[in-house]
């Protein structure tokens, strides 16, 4: 039976390799659908737990199918397009915030080798991706034809385009520290006898924080949520958004999400790589686990620190958002590119030697 | 130095940690919701819940007609019409309570110099049709009816407080 799968797996990868990267797409996409609504059922449950709540727990087994019924109740609502919207771009919009989250998966090393796509350009193509997802934003703001939509969608323009320059720099520190764009090399880069001490979230300590922060200011999280402010412009960009096209808008900001987590698990946390390795005991003990489940570990730990952040700080002001991002931000991974620069030329014990 | 010192504090995001660490602990702290349907909160005999007319122990209806409720009503929410009974005494024809204009302040059962209007603890009612929502004397009457041993106990209860 697996014999069979097998040979025809490699029939199709010489025959007809279209259909073998299609199932390939699937195999990560549906899974990763999947985490997005479970991460909603989480965000749910922690920031409750925080509030001193216990969240939903009344559809299903302690709540597990809450997600499950909010995909139904969503898809069986009416999508109302306003008069006056622009229908193409109104109905274009969500598309375009959910398919670039999804599409910048296609570079993702899940564990070593395992990868969709394995192009040497993967940190260009991922910084691309994710520019790309202010658009849907921006058009969901115009094509609404409403105030508040426009306001969000203007406000979330401006704050995007100014943490995308932090995120960069910060991301050229960690091109700087590993020496190559493929975010597989990258990962192999921070392999080392130390375990965690080995990733480059030590040395690049300033960068790892700057690229969290503006992970989180990126996806129009808490506390970065100007774009949305719900208690000033109702619900900023997707107003006028309901039923199935606010459902895709969810799932575009929360695959998003957890998209910033995978790279900041591959960037600075050793993607793949066990915490332990090479330690006396411990390293020998987590042995046998597999490198996808440390990726899906440190992708969670982040994740959750979202939930954390959106759980314990008010919404910035926006005149200080942009401060943080050009007087804080900026010179400090300016500053830090330079001293990575050094490590790296004076080739620095444990990282870079 | 004062400069320097905030400087490293808000660059080690020294505040940012106090306020997650508050977060974090609260993480595992007890919980403290009431499972609704299966739980209820404890209640006052105070409670403010929908409105009841009730009677004397010999089944005879307890309000006279003053309109003292009425007047004391700040929502208006309250119309009575009355007229002289068969047997001449004073009673109301008509006693309607609008709940959707009803704040549940309270005033009504202070003002009724014979305990006859009062709140009960009733507060799982709902309505389907907006008619609904104006309780008729007759209503009143059959929730006092019904609820009149909780009532009468609240009442002994909070006597010695009025």
């Amino acid at each position: 039976m697996i014999e069979t799968m097998l040979s025809l797996w490699e029939w199709l990868g010489e025959n007809l390799v279209i259909v073998q990267i299609l199932i390939k797409i699937v195999v990560i996409i549906a899974p990763l659908m999947l985490c997005v609504a479970y991460f909603t059922f989480a965000e749910r449950k922690i920031i409750g737990y925080m509030q001193v709540r216990i969240g939903p727990n009344r559809v299903g087994p302690k709540g597990w199918l809450q997600p499950i019924a909010d995909a139904v109740k969503l898809m069986f609502k009416e999508i109302i397009i306003p008069t006056g919207a622009n229908k193409t771009l109104f109905l274009l919009a969500p598309m375009l915030t959910l398919g670039p989250a999804l599409a910048a998966w296609a570079v993702i090393p899940f564990s070593d080798g395992l990868v969709l796509a394995d192009i040497n350009a993967a940190l260009l193509y991922v910084i691309a991706l994710t520019s790309v997802g202010v658009y849907g934003v921006l058009i969901a703001g115009w094509a609404s034809n409403s105030k508040y939509a426009f306001l969000g969608a203007m406000r979330s323009a401006a704050q995007i385009v100014s943490y995308e320059i932090a995120m960069g720099f910060a991301l050229v520190g960690v091109l700087v520290a590993a020496g190559s764009m493929n975010l597989g090399d990258i990962v192999r880069a921070q392999q080392g006898g130390g375990g965690l001490f080995n990733w480059f979230w030590l040395p690049l300590l300033p960068l790892f924080v700057i690229y969290f922060i503006s992970g989180v200011a990126e996806t129009n999280r808490a506390p970065f949520d100007v774009a949305e402010g719900e208690s000033e412009i109702v619900a900023g960009f997707h107003v006028e958004y309901s039923g199935m096209a606010f459902a895709v808008f969810f799932l575009g900001e929360y695959a998003n999400m957890i998209l910033i987590s995978a790279l900041t698990a591959l960037f600075f946390l050793g993607g793949w790589l066990s915490p332990f390795a090479g330690w006396p005991l411990l390293g020998a003990m987590t042995d046998w686990v597999p490198g996808f489940v440390w990726f899906v570990l440190k992708v969670a730990f982040v994740g959750f620190f979202y939930l954390w952040l959106r759980a314990t700080f008010p919404r910035y002001r926006y005149d200080q958002i942009m401060r943080l991002g050009w007087k804080v931000f900026i010179p400090i991974t300016i500053v830090w590119i330079v001293v990575v620069g050094l490590m790296v030329v004076l080739e620095m014990p444990w990282w870079f030697d | 130095m004062n400069v320097l010192r905030d400087y490293i504090k808000s660059l080690f995001l020294l505040e940012l940690w106090k306020g997650l660490s508050i977060t974090g602990r609260y993480l595992f702290r007890k919980k403290f919701t009431v499972q609704y349907p299966e739980e209820k909160a404890p209640m006052s005999p105070r409670f403010r819940g929908v409105h009841a007319l009730r009677r004397y122990p010999n089944g005879e209806e307890r309000c006279i007609a003053c309109k003292l409720c009425e007047a004391t009503c700040p929502a208006l929410a309250i119309t009575i019409e009355a007229e002289p009974r068969a047997d001449g005494s004073r009673r109301t024809t008509r006693y309607d309570i609008d709940l959707f204009k009803c704040i549940y302040c309270g005033y009504c059962q202070e003002a009724c110099p014979v305990d006859a209007i009062v709140e009960t603890r009733i507060y799982e009612y709902s309505f389907e049709n907006r008619q609904d929502a104006v309780l008729t004397k007759e209503k009143l009457l059959e929730i006092g009816d019904k609820c009149e041993a909780q009532l009468a106990a609240d009442i002994a209860a909070q006597a010695n407080y009025r």
